[in-house]
């Protein structure tokens, strides 16, 4: 069973590389899409550097929610913090809610085009589910295991570095594994604000009606996201078997 | 020592502890007993300033708990909590190991000390060691509780219901594994629990404490036998009190010279450590009158007959 999912993988990532790397092979698989002469492969760019561009983008965004809504979700977990629950919630909340193409729309007369406002609306997008997170993971250690680690003489730094953080980690990792997946797909949009990535295949398919470009875009932001969400995932089963809470 | 003056704690509409005084001497057991409610776990918490006290002191070995950091404080407290409070994702030795490292001892000190603790508390260091908490039973997480709050040598130990978690079998062989501890390390240590057959079976002296107040602190044997109240006087069951009397002497102590009665061959034999309780239950049973004691060695020591057991089952 491990070893199916594993081989799985491997043929998914291998599968992924190849079409970016040397997508010209696959030309015959999407030629039945494309009609009147029109090129099967998406020529206006090279593929591996649109699909780097693309998770570049997306990391650097992750990034910043992660140091972001776990700082807030530290914050409002302790005594003093409290009272700036709702406060964050509301935030963090509307970064979610609010559209991310209303973002990009806000965004461009502000920074300009490019990869800037495709980074805020991401970045926004994105603190929601690493935010709830991290609430319920450092909201959910275990009172006794709390009431020890003071009784042993630990301060509030010593805490929360070496026993509240380590046991909401697989928590906080399911957060960001979220926030991550829904943004690989979130940042196709960017190429409509000439953000470098794999939506400029799926737009200059709709532009000129060629479902070939449309389908191998979206089909590479696809796979990206299933790989990360698995590898992320992987990473929470390792923190997992050792962090283990009875 | 550990000299608590005057110790009171307020909340807005209530009085946890009431007022508290007591010195509990040096390499000795003290209980804490009282229902739920009426402050003994504040009281203790208040020992290790987990909970700082509206008014009155504690002092350690004459030094004033305030005179230091809490967390530094707790440092040189043992503190071992009901249901144990081991650290999940830590390994054993990493659990044992927590006191020592924020102390900045070095890691062959540690590792030293920890396998000194896991072979004091019957776990194979080698076999427990780099096991993680859920992997072990309660008992066994129960002990690595207690050898994680000696870890760093701690000249005062504070249990928090400590055996609360645990099936009776199991319970009495960690009460057992308790008094081995104290008795080699020296450890002082206060004990709070809600059950007062507990609190007679380990305590050097017993507090009774109602509604925050502390309404008496004294040997076990004075609880039974002058109650200061009626609350005492039910707590430690006026209907079975002089058995209650009989179970706090020991059968070594109470030892009689060989003259003191005939015993048949196949008569009753008692180690030096039964309780005169035991003796008297198994001297009914076997419809004797007459038990030899045998010492560590399993060498006769001495003899007890019903009548000198009786004789202490009534006050002096």
């Amino acid at each position: 069973m491990r070893r199916a999912a594993t081989i799985l993988r491997l043929a998914a990532l291998g599968l992924l590389l190849a079409f970016l790397l040397v997508p010209q092979r696959f030309a015959p698989l999407f030629a039945p899409l494309t009609a009147g002469g029109a090129p099967a492969i998406y020529d206006q760019g090279n593929l591996w550097t649109l699909a780097l561009s693309h998770l570049a983008t997306v990391l650097a965004a992750c990034v910043g929610s992660i140091v972001i809504a776990v700082a807030l979700g530290i914050l409002v977990t302790r005594p003093g913090g409290q009272e700036f629950l709702p406060l964050s919630r509301a935030v963090v909340n509307f970064g979610q809610t609010f559209p991310p193409v209303a973002v990009l729309a806000l965004a461009v007369p502000l920074v300009g085009f490019g990869e800037k406002p495709t980074l805020i609306a991401l970045f926004l997008y994105g603190l929601l589910p690493i935010f709830e997170n991290t609430v319920v993971g450092l909201g959910t250690c275990p009172a006794t295991v709390l009431e020890a680690a003071s009784g042993m003489g630990m301060n509030a730094r010593q805490k929360l570095v070496s026993v509240e953080l380590p046991l909401a980690m697989p928590l906080i990792l399911e957060g960001v594994r979220i926030s991550l997946v829904i943004n690989i797909g979130t940042a196709t949009l960017g190429s409509t604000v000439a953000a470098k990535g794999l939506g400029e295949v799926i737009i200059a398919g709709l532009l000129s009606s060629n479902m070939a470009f449309v389908l191998q875009g979206g089909l590479a932001t696809g796979l990206m996201a299933v790989l990360l969400y698995d590898g992320v995932a992987a990473l929470e089963r390792r923190l997992c078997r050792t962090a283990r809470i009875d | 020592m550990i000299v608590i003056e005057s110790l009171t704690k307020r909340y807005e509409s209530m009085t946890a502890v009431d007022d508290v005084s007591m010195v509990v001497e040096r390499n000795s057991i003290t209980v804490v007993v009282g229902t739920s409610g009426s402050g003994k776990s504040t009281l203790l918490r208040m020992i290790n300033r987990l909970i700082e006290p509206t008014s009155g002191r504690v002092l350690i070995d004459g030094r004033d708990t305030e005179s230091e950091a809490g967390h530094v404080l707790r440092r040189r407290i043992g503190y071992v909590i009901q249901g144990h409070g081991l650290f999940p994702h830590r390994t054993v030795a990493e659990n044992i190991g927590t006191v020592p490292r924020l102390l900045g001892w070095e890691e062959s000190r540690i590792r030293t000390r920890t396998a000194q603790l896991l072979g004091a508390l019957q776990l194979d260091p080698g076999q427990y060691s780099e096991k993680y908490p859920h992997q072990l039973s309660g008992g066994q997480q129960q002990r690595v509780g207690v050898a994680r709050a000696l870890a760093a040598e701690p000249a005062v130990l504070l249990m928090d219901e400590p055996f609360g978690a645990l099936d009776p079998i199991i319970r009495e062989k960690a009460q057992d594994d308790l008094l081995d501890i104290q008795r080699k390390f020296g450890t002082t240590i206060v004990l709070v629990t809600h059950d007062i057959d507990e609190a007679f079976r380990l305590g050097d002296r017993v507090a009774v404490m109602s509604a925050g107040r502390l309404i008496q602190y004294d040997r076990p044997e004075v609880l039974v036998t002058r109650p200061a109240d009626a609350l005492v006087a039910r707590m430690t069951g006026s209907a079975e009190r002089a058995m209650r009397l009989l179970s706090l002497t020991t059968a070594g102590e109470a030892a009689l010279p060989f003259s003191a009665c005939e015993a048949a061959a196949d008569g009753v034999v008692v180690p030096t450590s039964a309780s005169l309780r035991e003796v008297l239950s198994e001297l009914l049973w076997r419809g004797s009158e007459c038990a030899t004691v045998l010492d560590a060695d399993g060498t006769p020591c001495g003899r007890l007959t019903v009548a000198s057991i009786m004789a202490r089952g009534r006050p002096s």
